[in-house]
């Protein structure tokens, strides 16, 4: 440990370090192209780029389950969904004009602003810090699972009432806008109820 | 019971009476008419009864301490001479008659029960005024008498004459009460008492050291009250009330009240030389003056209200030359009569459904169909006009001696220009006198025309008490001129016979006059219809008065005239008639001098209210808004607005925490 | 690995989402915006578990643990706030951020175009 830390220096980044500071820039330029291009869909395929890139950097940082599930979930469930939301919200294909509110000005600046800050106060903090990468992964199935199925079962278990719960609010949210095309007089009475249960 | 007992039962009986009308008017409405009548006949019989047992004598004193004032006392005081005691009998008798005729006059008034209630109270403050021994204590009755004359003149305030007359007298009679309550309370404190013994003997003594500027300052309270001018002016609006009440109150009690009050303290405004010939001047332009108008009035009672500010100017008259027993006698004459000519000219009115005096001169027959108002009033004008033998000629006759007296140098009372100008205005108004009244029972009752609308029989009230008046119109001065001076100062009454031969001479001649104009102008009224006349048959007098009152502008285009050809005062007073008949403008000088600035100052002030204070207050209003609107506009609705807001706050104040923390 | 590595990425991901938020007018973009931030925050507790199950004695590897569910609740609130999107877009014709200004001043005037139907007057009146 100490022959590993006698090495480490700021003038001489070690392999990983440089892959890593190479993949954290792509991940970073999709993650910027996300949210300022002007092409919707574009956008949501930038976003597969970025959480790509996220994954290889769990890699490099021996997480590998995680990495793994976040390819799974993020880039296979949540960018689909995205998607598939785009279109039926009949984004517009191809540049729209008003992808952007009035708002970006601010925006940029309070961004701008809270990198500031949190990047200073970062480096300021773990300016003597190094991750230990030798040595068996932190992050493996085993060891992941293991943790999580001795230390963790109960807000696992709550976990999967929230995804229950989660799963039927959306079929609600769905099925009583499936439902909103029958004659007014029928609106009110199936709309009360829903617009409740929406409201939650 | 003791005298003291009875004099104190006769200003509370009718209080009483008032009272108990007032809260059971509504709910025993059968108990109102005994509750007007009997306590005010009960307040004439103690009146009569007290004043046998003075008998002109000894003044019958009582007091007690109403409050311990710590500088001069003020004391619940009796103090009953003459003519204290005769007055009270005088109004006690006109309140009662008026109170019976009231009782047919609004018969079916839904106001009647407030209406005697008032007349009682009024009643109940001037006797409180003839019997109190308390200066104070006689201004309390003669401010209530202000405001229950207030209320009774507007007693028809659905008409706006009578609004309008009702706010005229209070506020006319309260412009001279404030002088009179300063000189009061100057008298007060030269004297050092407001017992009217005590102030009499501080008088004697000389103790008074400003007696003009007091007698000036009572003067003017007087002037108010008893319609001289200038003062006189509300008078003959105050004609726009119903009948009986200008018979009691604008006749026979509250205008006397300045008369008699100046009578009892006569010798203070005796000790300021000056005074008395103001008061001469006063009671010879108010004579004259009124005499005037009177002939060109065409309301019936305006010519009486003229008339009896005419009458008033007399007794001041008499005042002024320092002879207040031919004051009193006077006032005792004029009241009955005066209010035998009202009651009369009311029940005239219900019978023509008019009170002009042109339409009545346009109609046949009137004098059939009241006959009892006819032939007294027949009386009530001779003893007017001061023809013997009726009562009003030994009583203006014993005011044209005193002045003759006064005049020819006889007496150190009073100035002898005073006697000359009060002699020669007194002869004057003689003739004036005896001139409007011809002309009244001329147009009154020799009308020839249509024949007048029907409206029933009189009632009996109103007729019995027609004729109970009439005998003291007819025989009073006759038969007391010669007990009088017993019961008032001791000077002889009698008329003499230079000033008797004089006045009635001039009097008639005055009729002879008038009577030749209307033979000269009858002919004319032919010729020339006018007039409007209220014709309910089954409504009471007081409907038909007022319908009359509110029809008399709308018909004739003015108040107080007519524009009548076939009018003998046209003829008789030629150019001077559209002078006289407005009054000789006196309301239109004092609308210039008074209430126009005041009007214009009013509206100044409006004026700064609303534009400048109002203005700082809706600036100060106008902030807040500007403020509010400017917050509003942050509420955008839009989320990423908010969260923006939100964020830049949070990173501001994690960037602050951070330099606290590193101590920056 | 210098710690600054990931935890400087995880912060510009961090504030680059929030851009996205604060400035993107569709709100679906305004979902890939926080699918963004709640990566950066994954990342940060990844390194940090990393560095920690060295560094420290413990773990309950209790950063790959929360990452693991900060992935899961990540997915099921993408579900959810899709399908609110979507009923928005079917009740007011719009997915624009811009547009859903109910709680503005003086929103009682507003009338959206398209948004006749009795459900859509229902909605602005629930809102």
């Amino acid at each position: 440990m100490s022959l590993a830390a006698a090495q480490h220096g700021f003038l001489s980044p070690t392999g990983v370090e440089i892959a890593f500071l190479l993949v954290g820039l792509v991940t970073l330029g999709a993650a910027l192209v996300t949210v300022t291009t002007r092409q919707l869909v574009h956008a949501a395929l930038w976003l597969v780029v970025a959480l790509g890139g996220l994954a290889v950097e769990y890699l490099l940082l021996t997480a590998e389950f995680i990495a793994w599930v976040q390819v799974l979930i993020y880039v296979g469930s949540v960018v689909v969904l995205l998607l598939f939301g785009l279109m039926l919200t009949r984004a517009p294909i191809g540049r729209s004009p008003d992808a952007d509110s009035g708002n970006r000005w601010a925006a940029l600046t309070v961004a701008v602003a809270a990198a500031a800050a949190l990047v200073w106060v970062v480096v300021d903090a773990f300016r003597s810090t190094w991750i230990d990468l030798d040595g068996p992964a932190a992050g493996t199935t085993r060891v992941t699972g293991q943790s999580l199925f001795q230390n963790w079962v109960l807000p696992f278990e709550a976990l999967s009432v929230l995804l229950l719960a989660a799963l039927v609010g959306a079929i609600v949210l769905s099925r009583k806008a499936a439902a909103a095309d029958p004659p007014p007089g029928a609106a009110p009475a199936a709309g009360t109820p829903g617009e409740k249960e929406g409201a939650r | 019971m003791t005298t003291t007992t009875l004099a104190v039962l006769v200003p509370l009986l009718p209080f009483l009476g008032a009272a108990a009308g007032l809260l059971l008017g509504r709910t025993a409405p059968g108990l109102v008419r005994p509750l007007a009548v009997l306590p005010t006949l009960a307040a004439l019989v103690a009146a009569a009864l007290v004043a046998v047992r003075q008998g002109g004598g000894q003044a019958i004193e009582a007091h007690t301490e109403l409050t311990p004032t710590g500088s001069v006392p003020i004391d619940l005081a009796l103090d009953i001479d003459g003519f204290a005691a005769l007055v009270a009998v005088l109004v006690a008798f006109v309140a009662t008659c008026v109170q019976i005729y009231s009782t047919g006059y609004l018969r079916d008034d839904p106001r009647y029960p407030s209406y005697a209630a008032l007349v009682s109270l009024f009643t109940s403050a001037m006797l409180l005024v003839v019997y109190s021994g308390d200066l104070i204590v006689l201004l309390v009755g003669w401010e209530v008498m202000g405001i229950c004359s207030y209320f009774l003149v507007g007693h028809y305030w659905e008409t706006p004459e009578a609004r309008a007359a009702s706010l005229k007298a209070f506020v006319v009679t309260k412009l001279g009460d404030v002088p009179f309550l300063i000189g009061l309370f100057a008298l007060g404190t030269d004297a050092g008492s407001f017992s009217i013994p005590r102030v009499l003997d501080a008088v004697a003594n000389g103790g008074i050291d400003h007696p003009t500027v007091i007698a000036l300052l009572l003067l003017a309270g007087v002037a108010g009250k008893s319609a001289q001018f200038p003062l006189h002016t509300w008078l003959p609006d105050a004609m726009a009330g119903p009948t009986p009440v200008s018979a009691l109150i604008h006749a026979a009690t509250m205008v006397a009240a300045g008369v008699y009050f100046v009578a009892r303290l006569l010798p203070l405004f005796e000790a300021s030389r000056a005074a008395m010939v103001v008061l001469a001047v006063m009671a010879a332009v108010t004579m004259t003056g009124s005499g005037l108008a009177a002939l060109a009035q065409d309301d019936i009672k305006r010519v009486l209200a003229y008339s009896t500010i005419g009458q008033l100017g007399y007794m001041t008259g008499a005042l002024a030359v320092g002879d207040r027993g031919a004051a009193v006698f006077h006032l005792l004459s004029h009241g009955a009569f005066k209010a035998l000519l009202f009651l009369a000219a009311g029940v005239i009115i219900h019978a023509a459904g008019t009170n002009s005096l042109a339409a009545m001169s346009r109609m046949g027959h009137l004098r059939e169909r009241v006959p009892d108002a006819y032939w007294t009033m027949t009386v009530a004008l001779l003893a007017l006009a001061a023809i013997p033998p009726f009562s009003g000629f030994f009583s203006k006759e014993s005011v044209l001696g005193a002045a003759e007296h006064v005049a020819t140098g006889h007496t150190a009372q009073a100035p002898g220009a005073a006697g000359w100008l009060v002699l020669v205005a007194g002869l004057v108004t003689a003739l004036l006198t005896a001139a409007y009244a011809t002309r009244l029972w001329l147009l009154a009752f020799r009308g020839r025309g249509a024949e007048a609308p029907d409206h029933g029989r009189q009632p009996l009230t109103m007729t019995v008490v027609l004729w109970v008046l009439a005998v003291p119109s007819l025989a009073f001065g006759g038969l007391t001129y010669r007990s009088l001076p017993g019961w008032l100062d001791g000077r002889d009454l009698t008329p003499t016979l230079f000033t008797s031969i004089l006045g009635t001479g001039l009097a008639v001649v005055g009729g002879l006059l008038t009577y030749g104009a209307w033979q000269r102008t009858t002919a004319l009224a032919a010729r020339v219809p006018l007039g409007a006349v209220a014709a309910h048959p089954e409504g009471d007098a007081g409907l038909v008065e007022a319908e009359a009152i509110a029809s008399h502008k709308p018909a004739y285009g003015d108040i107080a005239q007519a524009p009548d050809p076939a009018d003998p005062g046209r003829l008789l007073l030629g150019p001077l008639h559209r002078h006289a008949a407005t009054g000789f403008h006196l309301d239109a000088v004092y609308s210039a001098l008074f209430v126009r600035p005041v009007q214009a100052g009013a509206s100044l002030v409006r004026f700064l209210d609303r534009e400048v204070v109002d203005t700082y207050v809706r600036g100060a209003a106008a902030l807040p808004r500007l403020l509010g609107a400017a917050v509003r506009r942050a509420q955008t609705g839009n989320v990423q607005t908010y969260v923006s807001a939100l964020l830049a706050g949070t990173v501001v104040l994690a960037v602050a925490v951070l330099l606290v923390a590193t101590g920056a | 690995m210098h710690l600054a590595y990931p935890a400087v990425l995880s912060a510009l991901l961090f504030c680059t989402g929030l851009y996205g938020v604060l400035a993107r007018r569709n709100a679906i973009l305004v979902l890939m915006s926080v699918e963004l931030m709640l990566n950066a925050v994954n990342l940060n507790l990844v390194a940090f578990d990393v560095w920690l199950s060295r560094a420290a004695q413990e773990t309950l590897h209790s950063g790959q643990a929360l990452t693991l569910f900060t992935i899961a609740i990540a997915a099921a609130e993408i579900g959810i706030g899709l399908a609110i999107v979507l009923a928005v877009y079917r009740n007011r014709g719009t997915s624009d951020i811009d547009r859903l200004r109910d709680t503005a001043e003086g929103h009682g005037d507003d009338t959206d175009p398209g948004t006749d139907t009795p459900a859509a007057e229902k909605a602005e009146a629930t809102a």
